[in-house]
């Protein structure tokens, strides 16, 4: 008897550890820009950003992806943040800690504008 | 070859007999010639024929080549190989029986700024039999630590962000920089230190004297939508109002454009990597696909000639093949 609930207690063992490394880090991994409630996502395309108006809470990170076929460079204009040239698919993060609205645009191509909302 | 050019009377090159004689040749060359502030173009043949009819033409005291946005880096569908096609053009550029005074490179040399790009550039340009080469920044050539590293290759005797002039048979060539601290939902900018030094550096001039001004992006407001202007260039050409000959040329749209107002002529040049959509006429200015066939046809240089006297610049602008 005492050799069977040793193999039991081991067996839960093995399966609690095995769900606590394996089964959390699929839900971890949803955080970044997937998950609407942890991040935003603005697409970079033919010369605009889409949307152009993000709104979002304090704490918020917002991902730019750019998928036009030319590279942008995401500035605000109040210079707090800038991204390095993205190149097609490359992205640029940036986390927005203080509530108000920051308008950004692109630095190649001063004309596309945008801006984040953070309330 | 049949001498087109019977009677000079205007002395300007060319007669009604000659003009018709020269519309027979189906050419890939343009000559824009201007008199009086009239624009009037002409046909060409490409390679040792065109230097030959301009050297008959326009007896140039000097001539001098712009290219323009070589993109090196780029590499997508509207040009897997734009360093092949720059090739293309210093092949052209050689080609030429009289070699070009020097080159003018009306910036966006690299696609990213990356080192790599500006030295497979700098090594294409190198083969070029034209002297001296000319440059002034794009905005793709500025995207890392501002600019600094398009200075030290290129900027060495510049002001500020890389700003210059000289002076060549008699002529002064001036460089402008438009590309920077560009500011949100803005077009192309010179800046209150570039103006203020271009308002010093043609002070002592005379108004007799050919000012031949070079930028990348236009210095006229060609399509502000698309961020095709500079948004103080008229400052700028104010200072520039009393000459009577002033030429503008500019690159960054990837098309020619041509503008007469006054004594300013305006001329954008085609690029060496892929071309733009005409203004309005796609949803946005990025790179124009064309059929593999016709690359070569939408991209060239624009061949300058100067000649003393005359009011203007004779400006050829050369695709890198016929259509």
């Amino acid at each position: 008897m005492k050799r069977i609930r040793w193999i039991f207690v081991c067996a839960a063992a093995v399966i609690t550890a095995f769900t606590l490394t394996v089964g959390i880090r699929p839900i971890l991994a949803l955080r970044p820009a997937e998950n609407p409630a942890g991040g935003a996502s603005v697409k970079i395309d033919n010369f605009s950003f889409g949307p152009a108006d993000v709104k979002i809470p304090v704490g918020t990170t917002v991902t730019w992806t750019n998928r036009d076929d030319v590279p942008h460079v995401v500035a605000s204009d109040d210079k707090l943040f800038k991204s390095k040239p993205l190149d097609t698919d490359d992205h640029f993060s940036f986390t927005f800690t203080k509530p108000g609205t920051y308008v950004y645009y692109c630095a190649i191509h001063p004309k596309m504008t945008a801006k984040v909302v953070v309330q | 070859m049949a001498d087109f050019i019977r009677d000079n009377i205007n002395k300007d090159g060319i007669d009604r007999r000659g003009f018709l004689q020269c519309m027979a040749w189906a050419g890939t060359g343009v000559l824009y010639t201007l008199h009086g502030g009239i624009l009037k173009s002409l046909p060409l043949m490409q390679g040792a024929a065109n230097s030959e009819h301009m050297a008959k033409m326009k007896g140039a005291d000097f001539s001098f080549i712009q290219i323009s946005d070589s993109h090196i880096g780029f590499s997508k569908e509207a040009n897997p190989d734009v360093t092949a096609t720059l090739q293309i053009a210093v092949d052209r550029i050689n080609s030429a029986t009289a070699p070009p005074d020097f080159l003018l490179h009306t910036g966006d040399i690299s696609q990213l700024s990356k080192p790599s790009e500006f030295d497979t550039a700098e090594q294409v340009l190198k083969g070029a039999k034209a002297g001296k080469i000319f440059y002034v920044p794009g905005e793709h050539d500025v995207l890392t630590d501002d600019g600094q590293q398009y200075l030290d290759r290129f900027g060495k005797g510049t002001k500020g962000k890389g700003w210059y002039s000289f002076d060549h048979k008699g002529a002064h060539f001036i460089g402008l920089v438009n590309v920077v601290d560009l500011k949100a939902g803005g077009l192309g900018s010179l800046g209150s230190d570039q103006l203020k030094w271009l308002q010093d550096d043609v002070k002592q001039l005379k108004s007799s004297t050919p000012v031949i001004v070079f930028a990348h992006i236009p210095l006229w407001a060609v399509y502000p939508e698309w961020g095709w202007g500079t948004d103080d260039s008229e400052q700028a050409l104010g200072y520039l109002k009393r000459f009577g000959s002033v030429s503008v040329l500019n690159g960054h749209i990837h098309q020619i454009m041509q503008k007469v107002e006054g004594n300013v002529t305006f001329h954008t040049a085609l690029s060496t990597a892929f071309p733009q959509p005409a203004p309005g006429t796609a949803p946005s200015p990025g790179p124009m696909k064309v059929p593999a066939d016709q690359l070569r046809s939408v991209l060239g240089i624009s061949h300058v000639n100067f000649v003393q006297g005359q009011h203007s610049l004779a400006i050829v602008d050369s695709p890198l093949a016929q259509s």
